[in-house]
């Protein structure tokens, strides 16, 4: 099982450039939105896809004379993450503001916390293999506000304003530079969400923008890197670039590809790789340099004199860590250990707690394996082909584990059970009464079998002949005499018969 | 008989619940003190049908027998406080256009207890300034006028309202106060101006100045007007993150008269060179005065005196650079007219350059500098380190058994307008020598009208109190108004 | 401190407000009036002491998780000096 005790860290990539071997370095800064019905400092709701501007309050449209007063929600769920991260929660933390201008930041300035962040140092341990895990060391994980929208392409000569997201509840997560290569980076971006997403933090939703992520890319030579983790001198690894918003694991990986690329050709050229930020170009497939951002860096933080410092109680943040739900690698843990699953299977089924909740729910009372191997080809199968997900599934937890029951008993064979799931499937109803109303139960009766078995050989001399030439050929009867039973007979008693029978 | 403009707020709530006098007889006296009172350009938008109608429903509640101390009496509000569906630009251009839609929490405490809403009032821009030659609606005048007919500044920022107060236009006034701007108009007019502890009242629907510093506070002809319009004004809110959440107390009740065994400290950094030979006889006028009346005085040091004023200047510039970014050009207010091809940053340096005027530029532009890179150790954080330890002053003081503190109110009695060297900004914030501590340690502080200098222009001095204890304060301010028995009123000339 | 017209010129774009380069030496000494007048802060000692973050000594004030605001774009739009179709217009902002 995966410990941080017995798993290695994966090899990093090299690219091979035109002169040498290269090597990744990659640190992520993710935006979370946390997942609450209020924004952070205002009482205008979240919630995505509203008319413009009509998630609105004054206090998030900066207007004369408002003041922020924060959502304690929002805390807690920023706590919660830091606790499912095995971060230090600082009891004493304090916002500042981040003074900028843009159109989309009405007030001047985003609140966020540069000097105390409510978060301290955490890890992830992100799976790479059996056996193989890369350990990314959070730095610290912040709250701040979002920013509006502008929409720049629907005039000519205007960029158009919407504040609906202006002031929602962020978090953001720093990781320290410990990624190696495009594959890690998709994967650590993916392990936070299902993490979030396990603890009701963040929904998640790359396609709304609510998770994204800055990465920060540089390249250096083989050995460089470990010379760098031994002296913390910065020196020792090349100068990075950042690709800004990036929503899309598929692109995150792109880019850093096409990133280290172009850093390791300009290098290889001669030149030097310039520090700025980038914008990914999905069409293209490349990055680009963002050039109005060049002045923005001095952003004059200073603490926010319109709130006082957050101070949060011990017992407020032990409330909290007692009611945290089981974490995936917990639960994966769980169901490999108790449930005697595969690490791959046990995998697959808490990639998403709703699917591991109705797993268990299928599990319950019942043999792990055969509920694992029915969720994940059975059900999980049909979902995907139709589109569907586990909370619009056809197919309840209970149902499917009538089925099971079912097979466990006896009562019907695997053959019949994926007729009978498909029965569910469209037309619903109760597993063992449907069993019963259709006549699918398995017909066990050795005397009725043998009797098919009988009918079948005396119909059929050629084929006993060849059969007894060659056995392989005796499947031929079984199968006969499963049609024959319109599948109801027990395949294994058949078997038996048949091979009885022939004298094989 | 006295024109019901010219009563106090007791006077007038004595008349009203009497039946001698309706709210609607008060409000229309002050509504034609107002039409013939152009020349101060105190009041910048009237609002005389909201102020009927108000006044109606207060002679209503009067009658039947539901009044507060402040039903029925007519008040103007600084321009700085957002009054719904009223013009609200803080005497700015860049507001220009601007009618909130939400009510200021102190202006919404007024009018839940029966206040009438006269109009809006002059003041510095922003808030930023100490003579209300600021504004965007020209300068406010001083009901006093120099010798040979000068006009006079009333002071600032709250020029406007401590111009109206003196000028009977309204029996009381809001004001705000960042580095003295309740307490030096008012000394300079004759006036009682109050400013809370940082925290007593309400920050929510005040248009922000430097929000570590800004205290809103009434203004008014008496101290006893004073305590009576703070208990309206003042309340817990829990839309202001900095706003105390303590019950208002009766600040009334706390007028014993009695001060007999308050030891009130007089700080000798405060007898700054060069103070006016008239400013200081004033102080140890005032001195005499409080002992007279059973107050022990003592000498006491409030060492970094003299950093306050540089501190002031680094705070509350860098506060306001931040707080007012929002002026953009993009949601409300002023926007420049653009040229072809102007883009977004074009925009706001045309709006803002043309939308503010200089003093605020200034500011904005110092605030940005001392927070920018490289200089947030040296000026902001230093400026805040000296202010821990003005603050630390008054708390030792506090802490040795000193109950209030005397000083002078201002370095000069009101000036004439046009007289403070525009090239040379320090000179004006030289007015602030005297005011500005107390907002940087958060304190409570009144001024109260004591003497007339040579010219019999007014001259006032300050009481500073302990946090949160305004009750005390007004208390030794009240002894201070009687003992000094200052009753005289501008010419009529306006 | 003296301040450069440079220095300025950087000063009044951080602060987005236009000034004509004719008014920057100016506007240099003015500026550098000011922060000559606050250098006198560095005559104080202030070895060991914590910045004033907040003046007033409370616990900082918490909302509970609620809508309770919005569904108003009217009233957020109504003094806007150009809105359309629900949204702030501005002049284009090159990314």
């Amino acid at each position: 099982m995966l410990d941080h005790l017995t798993y290695a860290a994966p090899q990093p990539k090299v690219i091979q450039g035109a002169k040498s071997d290269w090597e990744l370095v990659i640190g992520l800064e993710v935006h979370a939105q946390i997942a609450s019905k209020a924004k952070l400092f205002s009482g205008a709701s979240t919630e995505f896809g509203a008319e413009p501007n009509s998630n609105v309050a004054f206090v998030d449209a900066a207007m004369p004379g408002m003041l922020p007063v924060i959502n304690e929600f929002c805390v807690a769920q920023a706590v919660r993450t830091g606790l499912g991260l095995k971060a230090a929660i600082n009891l004493r933390s304090a916002f500042d503001r981040k003074n900028y201008f843009y159109p989309d930041l009405p007030q001047g300035y985003q609140i966020s916390q540069l000097y105390h962040p409510i978060v301290g140092e955490g890890e992830v341990i992100v799976d790479m293999g059996p056996g193989i895990a890369r350990r990314v060391r959070i730095e610290r994980i912040h709250i701040e506000q979002d920013a509006g929208k502008s929409i720049h392409d629907m005039d000519p000569n205007m960029s158009f304003v919407d504040l609906n997201r202006t002031g929602v509840a962020l978090m953001e997560i720093v990781s320290r530079p410990d990624i190696r290569s495009p594959e890690e980076a998709a994967a650590y971006v993916a392990k936070l969400r299902q993490i979030m997403r396990y603890l009701g933090t963040c929904d998640g939703n790359m396609q709304n923008g609510n998770l994204r992520a800055d990465v920060n890319v540089s390249v250096c030579k083989p050995g460089d890197y470990e010379r760098f983790m031994e002296t913390g001198d910065f020196s020792h690894l090349g100068t990075r670039c950042e690709i800004k918003n990036m929503n899309s694991l598929r692109f995150i990986q792109a880019a850093i590809e096409y990133e280290a690329r172009r850093q390791i050709a300009i290098i290889e050229d001669g030149g030097t790789v310039v520090q700025e930020t980038r914008l990914y170009d999905p069409d293209r497939g490349e990055t680009r340099s963002m050039r109005s951002k060049e002045e923005a860096h001095d952003y004059r933080y200073f603490p926010d004199p319109d709130l006082l410092p957050l101070e949060i109680d011990q017992a407020w943040v032990d409330d909290i860590a007692a009611a945290m739900p089981e974490l995936p690698d917990q639960k994966k843990a769980r169901f490999v250990k108790d449930l005697g699953l595969s690490e791959y299977d046990a995998g697959v089924l808490t990639a998403e707690v709703e699917n591991a909740d109705y797993f268990e729910a299928v599990a319950s009372g019942r043999d792990g394996k055969m509920a694992a191997n029915w969720v994940i080809n059975e059900l999980f199968g049909r979902l995907n082909k139709e589109g569907l997900t586990i909370a619009t599934s056809p197919v309840t937890a209970a149902q499917l584990g009538g089925v099971i029951d079912l097979i466990a008993k006896g009562d019907i064979s695997g053959k019949i059970a994926k007729d009978l799931f498909e029965i569910l499937w469209t037309e619903g109803g109760d597993p063992a009464a449907i069993v019963e109303a259709r006549g699918m139960k398995q017909v066990t009766d050795l005397g009725a079998i043998e009797a098919a078995v009988d009918e079948i050989i005396t119909a059929n001399p050629a084929q006993v002949e060849k059969a007894r030439a060659n056995p392989k050929l005796a499947g031929w009867f079984v199968g006969q005499v499963l049609k024959a039973t319109g599948g109801k007979a027990n395949p294994a008693a058949v078997n038996a018969l048949v091979a009885q029978k022939l004298g094989l | 008989m006295t024109k019901p403009n010219s009563l106090t707020i007791a006077e007038a709530r004595e008349a009203l619940r009497k039946g001698d006098l309706t709210s609607i007889e008060l409000t229309e006296a002050c509504l034609t003190a107002i039409e013939g009172a152009g020349a101060l350009n105190a009041f910048v938008h009237c609002t005389p049908d909201m102020a009927r109608d108000m006044a109606r429903a207060a002679d209503q509640r009067i009658r039947a027998g539901e009044a507060t101390a402040m039903t029925g009496i007519p008040v103007g509000v600084k321009d700085v406080f957002c009054v719904k569906g009223v013009p609200s630009q803080a005497g700015s251009r860049i507001l220009q256009g601007f009618t909130p839609e939400y009510e200021s929490t102190v202006t919404r405490n007024l009018w839940d207890a029966g206040a009438v809403m006269l109009g809006k009032l002059n003041q510095d821009e922003f808030a930023m300034g100490s003579t209300n030659e600021s504004s965007c609606y020209g300068p406010a005048v001083n009901p006093w006028r120099g010798p040979g007919g000068t006009q006079l500044t009333p002071g600032g920022s709250s020029g406007g309202s401590a111009a109206a107060v003196a000028a009977d236009l309204c029996l009381g006034a809001t004001g705000t106060d960042t580095g003295g701007s309740i307490r030096q108009p008012a000394a300079f007019t004759g006036t009682v101006g109050l400013k809370p502890t940082y925290g007593r009242v309400s920050r929510w629907g005040v248009i922000a100045y430097a929000s570590s510093l800004d205290q809103a506070g009434p203004m008014t002809r008496t101290v006893r007007d004073a305590a009576i319009m703070l208990g309206a004004m003042a309340s817990a809110d829990p839309q202001d993150s900095t706003c105390a959440d303590l019950p208002v107390p009766d600040f009334e009740a706390a007028l014993t008269g009695d001060i007999r065994g308050k030891r009130i400290g007089i700080p000798r950094e405060y007898r700054v060179e060069g103070l006016p030979d008239a400013i200081d006889a004033l102080w140890r006028r005032g001195a005499e005065m409080l002992r007279d009346a059973g107050a022990e005085i003592v000498d006491i040091s409030l060492p970094h005196t003299k950093y306050a004023l540089p501190a002031y200047y680094v705070i509350a510039p860098a506060e306001a650079s931040s707080n007012l970014a929002r002026y953009d050009g993009v949601r409300y207010g002023y926007r420049a007219r653009l040229s072809q091809g102007d883009g977004i940053t074009e925009m706001y340096e045309k709006t803002r350059a043309e939308g503010f005027g200089p003093e605020v530029q200034r500011r904005i532009m110092i605030g940005t500098y001392v927070l920018s890179a490289g200089f947030y150790d040296a000026y902001y954080n230093r400026a805040r380190k000296v202010r821990a330890l003005i603050r630390r002053d008054f708390d030792q003081a506090f802490a040795a058994g000193i109950d209030s503190i005397l000083a002078p109110a201002t370095p000069s009695a009101a000036f004439p307008l046009g007289s403070v060297d525009k090239g040379d900004p320090v000179q004006m914030y030289l007015n602030d020598v005297f005011t500005v501590t107390l907002n940087l340690a958060g304190l409570p502080g009144i001024a109260v009208p004591v003497g007339q200098d040579a010219q019999g222009l007014p001259l006032g001095l300050q009481l500073f109190g302990r946090p949160f204890e305004e009750g005390d304060l007004l208390n030794q301010a009240q002894v201070l108004e009687r003992a000094a028995g200052f009753v005289a009123k501008p010419d009529r000339w306006w | 401190m003296s301040i450069t017209e440079d220095q300025a010129r950087k000063v009044a774009h951080l602060a987005r407000i236009a000034v004509d380069d004719a008014a920057l030496p100016a506007l240099a000494r003015e500026l550098g009036s000011i922060l000559h007048f606050m250098e006198q802060l560095n005559e104080v000692d202030v070895a060991g002491v914590e910045p004033m973050t907040s003046v007033t000594p409370m616990r900082l004030k918490r909302r509970k998780d609620q809508v309770t605001s919005g569904s108003m774009a009217d009233r957020i739009l109504s003094n806007a000096p150009d809105a359309r179709e629900g949204f702030f217009a501005v002049p284009k902002v090159v990314e």
